[in-house]
């Protein structure tokens, strides 16, 4: 057929857009990560500590904010908030915690990961300390309480007059052993 | 599968035109590289895997036919309908829409065959083994996929049972043959078209088949990079999906519904290529509006991209998103009006005839449009919290495919098959099975609206007593609509078989490059370019 060498570079080009479309799909991973993050549209929060510099406190605004645990399949932890609710000011610093207690005989590792609604909230809820920053390790039968030092900023959107903070609790000890096996 | 079509009408077309020498038996298939041997297969193959699927439809509305559970175990009936889910989109309705494009794209643009032979066999042979793959499925510990036909994580990736991985490759390879099938599709029409067939020129078939093979290029990539994140998140240590590790579960969603959504209208644009063809012949006018078709058709194509996130509304997702995805979905409303409207103006003042083929296009235009409509309404983001996953949903999505893509290709099969085999089915049969088609499709389907809207969800086995009357019409709808589609398969055998010959013309109101070779159409056909006016 005359037309040979003509179908090979559409082949090439088609072929390149497969490899490409294949690519874009990986690529939505951090997109959407960064996309997140610099929206907060996803309620998730910033992984890293913010710092309080004294910021003006908006007596004039009350907001309520809710604690919520949730404890994922497979993980044998009591996990509840010391308060399930707190009215704050805006722009002031606060201080709660939360309950865990490993009721299983083994050592566990654990990993809360959390979660705001409504979403457009979560870049104005900053965690000077939070237990979700780190894994938590707690021996079999050993209970801990585990800080929570936040606050909230004042530019937080009028409409938003009552946040929820999720945490879900995951067991990674299982993670944590093949790494360490691998490491070895 | 040779047994079936490799009768002696077959090898006599061989002696007539024994320039070739294509092996015989059961080789021919397996080695053939002929478009029409292959679409021939492509559509007996998706037949075969619409009555599987079908099957599996059966069992879940024997079961949902009263309330409470009676035949079959909860996770079985999760695993009848994800394999439902999966048969039918993969292995019937796409399958068939590449048979009719093999069998018909050369002999519409005066092409001798596909631009890529050798391709071809491979993109058709990769189905059975695919297939096999995902049925051996149900038959393995832990039994098949249970996570519905969506598999999102963590569902398919920290709960899916074992056969997960089978799942996964069969997927892998279901996109292959799809990726080979598209490339093969856009070289043939871009570089085989006859002498003056310029792209304006084409039927509207190819049309829609060409930016379908765009789409499939484009999406099935991103289909088989999900279904690689799911297999690294299940063995390979890695948190993709996995919100311990720091991935994220809705991530999966817009990855698939990237992939998602233009896979509608794959399974659709087909259809409006056929409605198109076959709506003008036994109107006996010219398309109206043809290119406004093929605008309408790309817009619909490109708008496909930026519309996923209205399967996803209720994740919690911000208004600005919500907003966006909800008008840009809406939109789409516009270019389909369009062809809809173009097919009442082909029809307006036209000398209407109606032959089987016209009754199923008929069908399509209206029945496709209530599921259109349905359409538009789980697109407002407000309402859609209501109707999510709710029996709304599967009413919409299956008045799209039943009487939208299914019937487009029974159409384009009674239209074409006397083209194909030289022979007519029978008018009377074709009738029974299309008024039947007709109650039972509405009967199945339309009380599925009331009973989403009344609440019931969607993928359970079991359900309030206050939806039972509405399940049970269904159910009968069902096994109706089941039944009459094998009263397809034999009218087409005893057509086949025994019809009377059918001319080169076929009906007599059509038009097009198909229409003038023999029926038959020989096993060689435009090896010399045809003239285009």
């Amino acid at each position: 057929m005359s037309n040979k060498p003509n179908n090979s570079i559409i082949i090439k080009k088609l072929l390149f857009l497969v490899v490409a479309m294949f690519g874009f799909g990986f690529a939505m991973v951090p997109i959407y990560d960064v996309f997140c993050e610099i929206t907060g549209i996803n309620g998730k929060t910033s992984n890293n500590a913010a710092i309080y510099q004294g910021q003006e406190v908006d007596e004039e605004r009350k907001i309520t904010i809710q604690f919520v645990s949730v404890i994922k399949r497979g993980m044998p932890w009591e996990f509840q908030p010391e308060v399930t609710e707190m009215t704050v000011y805006p722009g002031q610093i606060y201080q709660t915690s939360f309950l865990a207690k490993n009721v299983s005989d083994n050592d566990l590792t654990g990993q809360a990961i959390p979660s705001i609604a409504p979403g457009n909230a979560a870049l104005y809820l900053n965690k000077t300390e939070c237990f979700c920053f780190n894994e938590q390790k707690l021996l079999a039968n050993q209970s801990i309480e585990m800080p929570l030092v936040f606050f909230i900023d004042k530019d937080l959107p009028e409409e938003v007059h009552t946040l929820t903070l999720s945490y879900s609790l995951y067991n990674i000890s299982n993670n944590q052993q093949e790494n360490e096996v691998t490491a070895l | 599968m040779s047994a079936v079509i490799d009768t002696p009408e077959t090898t006599h077309e061989h002696d007539d035109h024994d320039h070739h020498h294509a092996p015989t038996g059961i080789k021919r298939w397996i080695f053939s590289t002929n478009h029409k041997d292959i679409g021939t297969m492509y559509l007996i193959f998706s037949f075969i895997m619409f009555l599987i699927g079908g099957a599996m439809a059966m069992v879940i509305r024997a079961e949902l036919f009263v309330p409470g559970l009676q035949l079959v175990e909860p996770n079985f009936f999760n695993q009848m309908t994800t394999m439902h889910g999966l048969i039918m989109v993969f292995g019937a309705v796409m399958p068939a829409t590449v048979g009719l494009a093999n069998w018909m794209i050369p002999l519409m643009i005066g092409a001798p065959d596909m631009a890529l032979p050798r391709m071809n066999n491979m993109s058709f042979w990769i189905l059975p083994f695919a297939f096999t793959i995902l049925l051996s499925s149900l038959f393995m510990e832990g039994g098949a996929p249970n996570f519905g036909w969506t598999f999102y994580a963590p569902l398919s990736t920290t709960y899916g049972p074992p056969s997960t991985d089978f799942f996964i490759l069969g997927v892998h390879m279901m996109g292959i043959s799809s990726i080979l099938g598209a490339i093969n599709v856009i070289v043939t029409v871009v570089n085989l078209r006859a002498p003056g067939m310029t792209y304006m020129k084409m039927p509207l078939f190819v049309w829609t088949w060409f930016i379908t093979a765009f789409l499939l290029v484009m999406v099935m990539p991103v289909l088989a990079g999900a279904v690689t994140m799911m297999l690294t998140d299940r063995h390979f240590g890695t948190s993709f999906f996995d919100a311990a590790g720091g991935g994220d579960p809705v991530l999966f969603q817009h990855i698939f519904w990237f992939f998602g959504h233009p896979e509608v209208y794959i399974m659709i644009l087909p259809a409006f290529g056929i409605a198109s063809a076959i709506i003008p012949t036994f109107a006996r006018k010219p398309l109206f509006g043809y290119a406004s078709m093929v605008y309408a058709t790309a817009s619909i194509a490109l708008l496909s991209f930026i519309v996923w996130a209205h399967h996803m509304f209720t994740v919690g997702m911000p208004t600005v998103g919500q907003l966006f995805f909800m008008y840009a979905t809406v939109l789409i409303a516009v270019p389909t009006g369009v062809k809809v409207f173009n097919w009442i103006a082909t029809m307006w003042q036209g000398s209407i005839t109606y032959e089987t083929p016209m009754l199923y296009a008929l069908a399509f235009v209206i029945l496709f449009t209530i599921g259109g409509f349905s359409g538009v309404m789980l697109a407002m983001a407000p309402v859609d919290m209501q109707y999510h996953d709710t029996y709304f949903v599967v009413a919409h999505f299956h008045y799209v495919l039943f009487p939208g893509a299914i019937f487009g290709s029974i159409a384009a099969v009674y239209y074409w098959f006397p083209k194909w085999s030289g022979r007519m089915y029978s008018e009377t049969l074709a009738k029974w099975q299309f008024w039947l088609s007709i109650v039972f499709v509405n009967l199945t389907f339309f009380p599925m609206h009331f009973s989403g809207l009344a609440g019931m969800p969607r993928r359970i086995p079991d359900y309030a007593t206050q939806f039972a009357d509405f399940n049970m019409l269904s159910s009968i709808g069902a096994f109706g609509l089941g039944l009459t589609q094998l009263v397809f398969a034999y009218n087409l055998w005893d057509g086949y078989k025994n019809g009377k010959k059918a001319t080169a013309q076929v009906w007599e109101g059509a038009e097009g490059l198909e229409w003038t070779v023999p029926s038959p159409a020989p096993h060689h056909t435009f090896s010399e370019p045809p003239v285009i006016k």
